[in-house]
């Protein structure tokens, strides 16, 4: 087979010199600056299996690279200097109550920016922008508390959650449903939704409500109060305020009854440390409503 | 350069070997690597297979493409282990076919995000995200709470699992059906899906008792998604590779 590179005249590009039947191929080369970037991807590579965790060995071998990098250990080490940085203001906040602590002016900032942070992520979501909160999820920003609104109580309230199945010391309390257990027929559960809606003077019906106070006597006073002032330890809900936590409309209210509600937050000890715990507490306590 | 290259181009058999060798080097570096592949699992204690439940949940969640706007996969970074807990560990996604990594975060990553919420709050969201998270940008899936679950063919699902490695005993399989109502809250009696299924959650969870939904399944996987192991037993060098 002849060799022989020759200018084709139509292209004015070389062939490559090969032959075949009398069909001659044009020599058209990659871009240089392709063919070099090519190359010095696979110099990188050689450079990158040497210096970086690459290659198995099998058995849970592996090379393990000249600078021995692992993302894991970068984190740990990252982590143990974000503590050791933080340890100026840490052990002091381990080793003071939450009341010292609020007495502490630069304690108290420190628990607050922290709390600020976990609260929006994690409280945000159910409980609202500022703890506004939302049909089903109590406001954090008034001083309307279903389980207490001292440090102690809300640290408790976010250690153990409510009706939180997994934690033995969740809070916890069930309100009967009137209707679907049959303790109550619908004009007994129509009274009483009145007269609940008269201890903030906006019942329609004073005659129903009348007749509903007996039955609030005999089936809710025991949870909401003689005068539905309410109950922390079971978390029953003030009920002669205007602050509702399903809704203050006679239709929910008369739902409520009928169905029963209770809230369930999640129990947030072992998920959040101690120290998260600690500046939620205080931050939530800051909102409006800290006893 | 140019006469070598046509000595292998004229030369049949040379070209042949030739292309032989350089696919099977592709072909090596490809494969060899898998055979190794458990080594990378940690060994860590409470990594369980999906309940039925879970896994009918788990079959939504990929239907209706919630990966491609969530991961289940949080990178070992500061920030990330802030905001989102422990780093996950491939242990933690050896009985997933398909895995659920990534990096593309529209919305946050899910994998720890089992107990952060109550079942009611996962309702409320999935049925109308913006009535809990005014900024969320998510779709609604409201109809998931009106999808009966077709259970019949749940068995056949474990098994389908068993057959890619997932460890199913035949006591699983026979008993899926059952254990999918237990977990839903049709039965009181949970024992045999906890001997079965360490740390399943049961109840009802999509609010709704008399029906078993779809809602019901995927906020059931929700609700495990990464709290099998006990992170406070293991520090960094247990969980090398």
């Amino acid at each position: 087979m002849p060799t022989k590179i020759e200018k084709d005249a139509i292209t004015g590009t070389e062939t490559t010199g090969h032959e075949w039947d009398g069909i001659k191929e044009l020599n058209t080369p990659l871009p240089k600056w392709w063919l070099y970037t090519f190359y010095a991807t696979i110099v990188f590579a050689v450079i990158y299996v040497i210096l970086y965790p690459a290659i198995p060995l099998g058995g849970g071998e592996y090379t393990k690279g000249v600078l021995g990098f692992s993302q894991r250990a970068v984190l740990e080490n990252e982590m143990a200097e974000l503590h050791s940085e933080r340890s100026v203001y840490m052990d002091r906040f381990i080793a003071a109550s939450m009341e010292e602590i609020i007495e502490d002016a630069e304690l108290q900032n420190y628990a607050m920016a922290g709390g600020r942070v976990a609260f929006a992520d994690n409280c945000v979501p159910c409980h609202g922008a500022g703890g506004a909160g939302g049909p089903g999820y109590p406001s954090l920003a008034d001083d309307d508390w279903l389980w207490g609104g001292t440090l102690e109580d809300i640290y408790t309230t976010l250690q153990n959650g409510v009706r939180w199945a997994d934690n033995e010391e969740t809070r916890t309390s069930q309100m009967p449903a009137f209707a679907v257990d049959e303790i109550l027929n619908a004009g007994q559960i129509n009274d009483v939704a009145e007269y609940v809606l008269s201890l903030s003077n906006s019942a329609s019906d004073a005659q129903a409500a009348e007749r509903g106070a007996v039955v609030f006597a005999e089936n809710c006073a025991v949870c909401h109060g003689e005068s539905g002032e309410g109950m922390r330890e079971l978390g029953a809900p003030k009920l002669n305020d205007s602050i509702w936590l399903f809704g203050g409309d006679k239709e929910t209210i008369v739902e409520t009854i009928s169905k029963s509600r209770g809230g369930v937050m999640p129990a947030w000890g072992g998920r959040l440390d101690d120290v998260t715990l600690k500046q939620l507490t205080i931050y939530v306590h800051s909102l409006g409503g800290g006893e | 350069m140019l006469i070598k290259h046509e000595k292998i181009e004229t030369n049949v058999i040379l070209m042949l070997v030739l292309t032989l060798l350089t696919v099977s080097i592709g072909g090596l570096v490809e494969i060899v690597p898998l055979y190794t592949i458990e080594t990378t699992i940690e060994e860590v204690d409470g990594v369980r297979p999906y309940s039925p439940l879970e896994l009918v949940g788990r079959n939504v969640y990929i239907r209706e493409g919630c990966y491609l706007c969530h991961s289940q996969q949080i990178r070992p970074f500061r920030d990330e282990v802030e905001r989102y807990g422990h780093y996950s560990i491939a242990a933690e996604s050896m009985y997933d076919h398909p895995f659920q990594w990534g990096s593309k975060r529209t919305g946050p990553d899910l994998a720890r995000v089992g107990g952060k919420y109550s079942n009611e709050w996962h309702v409320a969201h999935l049925s109308d995200p913006r009535s809990v998270v005014p900024e969320s940008i998510m779709p609604g899936y409201s109809f998931l709470a009106n999808q009966e679950l077709d259970v019949s063919d749940i068995s056949a699902h474990l098994e389908t699992n068993r057959i890619v490695g997932v460890p199913y005993s035949d006591e699983m399989i026979a008993q899926a059906a059952a254990d999918l109502a237990a977990q839903a809250g049709a039965d009181e009696d949970t024992d045999g899906l906890l001997a079965r299924y360490p740390k399943a959650v049961s109840g009802d969870f999509d609010g709704d008792a008399g029906r078993i939904t779809e809602m019901d399944a995927l906020i059931s996987y929700l609700q495990m998604l990464g709290t099998l192991v006990d992170f406070s037993r293991y520090d960094h060098d247990d969980l090398q590779q």
